[in-house]
């Protein structure tokens, strides 16, 4: 048998790298010297970026994805895999980001929307995307376009997980209720989700999302990454609650330990001891609607 | 039989459904204290650095190598596993220790990074019924191998598995194929050696 027959950028390979994502934590990270100390830390990939989602919701203005040199940088300072933002819709920043070599991109509410009403085309890319999503019919969306994990969307940037758990629990009672239905109800089931139809059904026949879904969006302590596991999330990104506060180094390991050890409340109590400050968190309702990243994404 | 699955961090589950698919106990490992008694362990897939750093915390390291030497567990490692059971690591960060179980140098993310990640069909040692899928993730391969080390698979020239006494490597996925001929041979032939 000929063995150099191969093949890259299949659905296997995309969902693949995710399957090995689980478990564990995602770290926003803007530079050299950050991503190394998240790699050192414990996580399992770091998100490249020129500000995390707290500055980018202070600066206001147009959030665009981050300089290539940044990226690099980053690229350049870890083994672990590296996931860079684009805007939503924005095909030309993924190719960009593509072709730096980056492991995954992310197709995030974080930064401005570039179309409001096309996401990028996923499947005409050979690396993997991850999507944000608020409820079960987002995610099958997010899936049909291509999507390879799925992160509930939270409310970056505000070291306030009540949105994550809001957004956790949609999904699981979404999914549920598919799974229970009777067959002939799907159709009707697709149609209410506004996604398509064989999708639903393989969320029916298996009771679970296709692909691996992370929770994301207000996780800044270790009590909030194990609360987000229990709910039923297969990993945690956390963005601005590890560099923003008071002692990073400390709470990146400490998320990692909870997240692993998401059913022991005796290890999560032990990590969470004397991590200093967290980071500030902002209250949802202090937050004008249309500056709620969560509402981004069609 | 009862194998383990290291469940600190990557696609331990799949590998728990697959064996429990052959009719094996399975059991999720996350503390040392869980390995007494274990005919098997599996360290899966995900990242090597985040597993070895979890493995440390924990006190992994010397538990594993006892059962492994003097309780006769036998040890297979997919993909970061297998990094992490081999006796070099190359290009190793600093301070990533292995656990020097086999006889074998392996080199991480040798293949590249994700955009290089491949499905191949492998010619598989011992394994009946045509070619096996071989899932490549960012994946290791096999540089070094030792005088008791056998080859199961190749890959471009590059060994992707091995075979040591109760000791096995594999750079690739089997455990998210479907396919549970690899699992079913670690279970008869090695674990059963």
């Amino acid at each position: 048998m000929s063995d150099a027959a191969k093949e890259t950028g299949t659905l296997l390979v995309k969902t693949g790298l995710a399957e090995m994502l689980k478990g564990g934590v995602i770290m926003d990270v803007v530079n050299a010297e950050q991503a190394k100390i998240a790699e050192d830390a414990g996580a399992v990939a770091v998100m490249a970026l020129e500000r995390v989602p707290a500055d980018i919701r202070a600066t206001g203005g147009v959030a665009r994805m981050a300089d290539p040199t940044k990226i690099v940088e980053i690229m350049e300072a870890v083994t672990i895999p590296v996931m860079a933002k684009c805007r939503i819709g924005h095909f030309v920043e993924a190719q960009i980001i593509q072709s730096l070599g980056v492991d995954y991109i992310d197709e995030s509410e974080v930064l401005t929307p570039a179309d409001e009403q096309y996401h990028v085309n996923k499947r005409d890319f050979t690396v993997p995307f991850v999507c944000g999503a608020r409820d079960l019919g987002e995610a099958l969306r997010r899936i049909a376009e291509g999507a390879a994990m799925i992160r509930t969307k939270g409310e970056p940037g505000t070291g306030n997980v009540v949105e994550a758990v809001r957004h956790m629990r949609t999904m699981t009672d979404g999914i549920a209720w598919v799974a229970g239905l009777r067959g002939d109800q799907v159709y009707d089931a697709a149609k209410q989700l506004g996604a398509p139809y064989e999708l639903v059904k393989w969320v029916h026949d298996n009771g679970k999302l296709p692909v691996v879904n992370f929770s994301a969006g207000g996780i800044a302590t270790p009590a909030d990454a194990a609360l987000m596991m229990q709910l039923g999330c297969d990993g945690v990104f956390v963005g601005s609650g590890i560099f923003k506060s008071g002692d990073p180094d400390k709470r990146a390991r400490a998320i990692v330990e909870a997240t692993t050890h998401f059913e022991d409340p005796a290890v999560i109590a032990r990590v969470s001891e004397n991590l200093g400050e967290a980071m500030v968190g902002i209250n949802i309702s202090e937050i004008p609607e249309a500056e709620r990243m969560q509402e981004r994404g069609w | 039989m009862h194998i383990g699955v290291l469940a600190l961090q990557g696609a331990f589950r799949e590998h728990i459904v697959t064996l429990e698919s052959l009719g094996v106990k399975a059991t999720a490992i996350r503390m040392p204290s869980q390995l007494a008694q274990l005919n098997g362990l599996v360290i899966p897939g995900g990242e090597s650095t985040a597993i070895a750093k979890l493995m440390v915390s924990y006190g992994f390291y010397d538990p594993i190598r006892q059962h492994h030497d003097s309780a006769g567990m036998a040890v297979w490692g997919t993909c970061a596993g297998a990094i992490l059971i081999a006796r070099e690591i190359i290009d190793a960060l600093p301070g990533q220790e292995s656990l020097g179980l086999m006889d074998i140098a392996v080199q991480r993310n040798a293949f590249g990074r994700q955009v290089d990640s491949f499905e191949a069909d492998l010619d598989f040692a011992h394994l009946e019924d045509g070619p096996f899928r071989g899932v490549f993730i960012r994946a290791p391969w096999i540089e070094e191998t030792g005088p008791g080390v056998e080859t199961l698979a190749h890959h471009d020239g590059k060994v992707v598995a091995a075979r040591q006494g109760d000791l096995m490597a594999t750079a690739f996925h089997p455990e998210l194929t479907g396919d549970p001929r690899v699992h079913r041979f670690f279970i008869e032939q090695v674990v059963a050696a």
